[in-house]
C-alpha cells in the first residue's frame, strides 16, 4: 500500500502541471490587465500546491517552509497589482 | 495503511480541484467569473494538498506549518480577489453579456481612471 503514494503523487503532479498550462495560456492570452493578475494568482496558488507534492515525495519537510513564503510574496504582489490598476497607474 | 491510502485521495482530490480551477480560469466568459475558479477552487485545491502533506508526514512541526500556510491563504485569497476585482469593476472591465445581475451599479465609481493622474 506504501508503494500506492509516489504513483497517486506522480499523477496529481500531471494534473497540477495541466491546470498550469491552462493558467499560463491565460496568462498570455488574457484580454486585459486584471485577467493577468488572476491568473498569476493562481499560478502561485498552484506553485504552493505542487510544492507539498514534492516534499511528499522527497521526504523534504522543509520545502514547506518554501511553500509559505510563496503563499505570503503571492498575497502582497497580488494586492500591490490590485491598488496601483485602482489607481490608475497602468493605462 | 488507512494513512497512507488518505494520502492519497487527498493529493489525488486537491490537485483535481486545482486542475479543475486552472480549467476554469481558461474556460470562463469574463473576469468575474474566472475569480470563482481562481479563488475558490485554488484555496480548496490547496488546503487538500497540504492537509496530505501533514498527514505524509506525521510531525508537529510540519502540520502547524502546514495549519499556517492554510490559514494565511483561506485569510487572504478572499482579500486579494475582492480588492481586484473592484479595481476590475472600476477600470469599467466589461461584465459577460449573458450576465444577471450587476450588483456594483451605482455602488462603486467607475471613474477612478479619471481622478488619480499618475
Amino acid at each position: 500500500m506504501t508503494s500506492l503514494i509516489p504513483f497517486a503523487c506522480w499523477l496529481a503532479m500531471l494534473i497540477l502541471v495541466a491546470g498550469m498550462a491552462a493558467a499560463f495560456a491565460r496568462l498570455v492570452r488574457g484580454p486585459s490587465l486584471p485577467d493577468r493578475v488572476v491568473a498569476l494568482d493562481v499560478m502561485a496558488t498552484m506553485a504552493v500546491g505542487a510544492l507539498a507534492l514534492v516534499s511528499i515525495q522527497t521526504g523534504e519537510s522543509v520545502l514547506l517552509d518554501v511553500a509559505l513564503a510563496i503563499a505570503l510574496i503571492t498575497f502582497l504582489g497580488t494586492v500591490a497589482l490590485a491598488m496601483s490598476l485602482e489607481r490608475g497607474v497602468f493605462k | 495503511m488507512i494513512v497512507s491510502f488518505a494520502v492519497c485521495v487527498l493529493a489525488l482530490s486537491g490537485a483535481g480541484f486545482m486542475g479543475l480551477s486552472g480549467l476554469g480560469i481558461l474556460r470562463m466568459p469574463d473576469l468575474f467569473t474566472r475569480m470563482h475558479a481562481s479563488t475558490k477552487g485554488a484555496s480548496l485545491g490547496v488546503a487538500l494538498l497540504l492537509i496530505a502533506a501533514a498527514l505524509f508526514f506525521q510531525d508537529l512541526s510540519v502540520g502547524t506549518k502546514a495549519l499556517l500556510t492554510i490559514a494565511f491563504i483561506f485569510l487572504t485569497a478572499p482579500v486579494a480577489a475582492h480588492m481586484l476585482g473592484r479595481a476590475a469593476y472600476a477600470k469599467k472591465i466589461a461584465l459577460w453579456e449573458n450576465s444577471v445581475i450587476d450588483e456594483g451599479r451605482g455602488k462603486i465609481a467607475t471613474g477612478a481612471d479619471d481622478r488619480h493622474t499618475p
